[in-house]
């Protein structure tokens, strides 16, 4: 090798090698910063819903409450749907429909966070209040059990518009991702079904998905993963209000990360700072570990049995 | 009954005889019913998409003029003004952002797919996919804790460009290494054999043989940090007047459309429309560009 190549090898190892080492950086970092707040709380840090800066209590619960209620609701509605829409796109369109539906639904993942967050503040907002809310609580409110869900004024700032802005960002992930997989899927799974007389539904659901499962499922984790850490969309309309957990979708709350966008500035204490950067941690840590378990899942489809006769 | 329906239902008495069995009747409408729903679900997508850019566009449209383009914003409640110190904000911020992460994330790709073997490759592999995932707020919270309290003391630009960068690479990263991977390694064989070093062949054969993948990362990755909010706002922070200066906080388009939102004024929510038009302008003429050279993609895939 010249002199030449061992640089220019060098360089690229370099700069490679500084990846991980970011990754290292941004994890310690935040340890560090969070270490007071840990200490002093420790697990009642998760599991106590009293958030108060001048006395110094501070327990994320209802934060992490508002964070899976909204991500929960985001996979409820954009799970389907979006499974729903690769499906479309990889079994059912006409090869000419096909990559306009792919385009429209990938440039729906292109729409910055605060857009999204704009339209739901100032479109959906109204909508849901005077809509499909009252209609909610007229239609759920009065059965047992689920009419808990739908209790108290609808006030369009909730955690339900939170979890549908979630859902309609999501599902260009879920999408994808599904398609991706679908793709994955060997023509001979399909051809076998079809030879035997089933319908294209049949084929689908017997054939298709059973051999997609993993992959879809990872995909529907990797929408989860990117709900829990939506930001900007989700603080502008959820109301950042209340830190008691309710049962009711109307009630105006916080996720973890509308908590650090809402009072970062605002934190004039150590011990403040050292709280919302464990909230930080708690959510890179969580994104992590779901990436992980989602990669593994999508990985396990197109590097399965039969992936040497992949379409693609 | 008249004669056409006696025939509609003669006819319709003969199709139940003939069927097969009725449990195909069965089969064929969870059939209907499947198709049924995923063409809803995709025409929900693609209508979610226009109503949403319909509104951008309405909203916006009308509160466009020089002024927004030109003017810096004017004190709250005041009508007028606009939003260029954010426009030079995003532009700076974007810039500095591509200046790290563009050479950062093309030599992750190279070194992946040239040279990497082993332990070190797949670790930045399987680093990429994690930090492409990271909530981009706790980006804003590593940035502000390292560069924004450690060495700036004060909210900055350029802690903002550096949030943007670690957002850009892992996007650069994957986009570039996939399409080395398609670059035949006959272009490289045929460059090697005529006595080229390594190096002058990955910078002279296969990248420029990569170009329109290398064009559609870097694009891809401009679209996403132009549009970033939540790491700007906790290191750039914003600023109501033009600033050039990398150590002083820093307008951005995005952080602007959040702060006008919020705010009461009328004035100030069509603002917000208004540059949320611009960016989505922006985004969708760099996808059009992305598309373009992904289609010049294919040529060698």
């Amino acid at each position: 090798m010249g002199r030449g190549d061992r640089v220019f090898a060098g360089v690229a190892t370099a700069l490679a090698a500084a990846v991980p080492l970011l990754l290292v950086a941004i994890v310690l970092l935040l340890m560090a910063d969070a270490l007071p707040a840990v200490q002093r709380y420790g697990l009642g840090f998760l599991t106590n819903s009293m958030w108060d800066p001048v006395a110094e209590k501070f327990g994320a619960a209802a934060y992490a409450y508002g964070t899976v209620v909204t991500s929960a609701l985001a996979l409820l509605i954009a799970g389907p749907i979006g499974v729903g829409c690769a499906l479309f796109i990889a079994e059912y369109a006409p090869a000419s429909v096909r990559g306009l539906v792919a385009f429209l639904v990938d440039l729906l993942a292109t729409i910055p966070s605060v857009i999204y967050g704009l339209w739901g503040f100032f479109v959906l907002a109204p909508v849901m209040r005077s809509g499909l809310e009252p209609f909610l609580k007229n239609t759920f409110g009065p059965l047992p059990v689920v009419g808990a869900l739908f209790t108290g004024p609808a006030v369009g700032r909730d955690l339900l518009v939170a979890g549908v802005i979630l859902a309609i960002m999501i599902l260009p992930t879920v999408t994808a991702v599904s398609r991706e997989v679908l793709r994955a899927v060997p023509d001979t799974q399909r051809e076998g079904m079809l030879a035997l007389g089933a319908t294209k539904w049949e084929t689908i659901s017997k054939a298709v998905l059973p051999y997609a499962r993993g992959g879809i499922a990872g995909a529907l984790i990797l929408g989860l993963a990117r709900a829990l850490g939506e930001t900007m969309a989700v603080t502008m309309v959820i109301g950042n209000s209340s830190t008691r957990i309710q049962a009711s979708l109307f009630t105006p709350g916080y996720t973890l990360a509308s908590a650090i966008a809402n009072q970062f500035t605002e934190a004039d204490k150590a011990i403040y700072f050292s709280a919302i950067i464990t909230i930080a941690l708690v959510l890179l840590l969580v994104a992590c570990a779901l990436n992980i378990l989602a990669r593994l899942l999508v990985w396990s489809v197109s590097r399965g049995p039969g992936a040497g006769s992949v379409r693609a | 009954m008249t004669e056409l329906e006696l025939t509609t239902w003669r006819r319709v008495k003969t199709a139940a005889l003939l069927a097969p069995s009725p449990s195909f009747d069965r089969r064929r409408v969870s059939n209907a019913l499947a198709s049924g729903f995923m063409l809803v679900s995709a025409a929900i997508a693609v209508s979610v998409l226009t109503l949403i850019v319909g509104n951008v566009v309405m909203s916006g449209w009308p509160a466009l003029n020089l002024a927004f383009f030109t003017e810096r914003p004017l004190p709250p409640g005041e009508v007028g003004g606009g939003v260029a110190p954010a426009i030079v904000g995003t532009l700076l911020m974007v810039a500095v952002g591509s200046c790290i992460g563009v050479p950062v994330g093309v030599f992750t790709a190279v070194y992946l797919s040239e040279y990497g073997r082993g332990g070190l490759a797949h670790t930045v592999s399987f680093v990429i996919d994690l930090i492409a995932g990271l909530p981009s707020i706790a980006v804003g919270v590593f940035v502000w804790a390292f560069l924004v309290r450690n060495v700036v003391g004060q909210y900055n630009g350029l802690a903002g460009g550096v949030a943007l960068a670690i957002v850009m690479i892992p996007i650069i990263t994957r986009t570039v290494e996939e399409t080395l991977r398609l670059v035949p390694d006959s272009l490289r064989e045929a460059s090697l054999a005529l006595g080229i070093p390594t190096w002058r062949t990955i910078l002279r054969v296969v990248l420029p043989t990569a170009k329109a993948g290398l064009v559609t990362g870097v694009v891809l990755s401009l679209t996403r940090a132009g549009g970033e909010t939540a790491p700007l706002l906790l290191t750039a922070l914003g600023n109501q007047f033009f600033n050039l200066d990398p150590r002083q906080p820093m307008a951005a388009l995005s952080v602007q459309i959040y702060q006008y939102a919020r705010s009461p004024y009328p004035d100030w929510h069509a603002k917000a429309w208004a540059a949320a038009l611009v960016l989505i302008t922006l985004g969708a003429a760099l996808s059009a560009v992305t598309r373009w050279a992904i289609q010049g993609r294919r040529k060698f895939g």
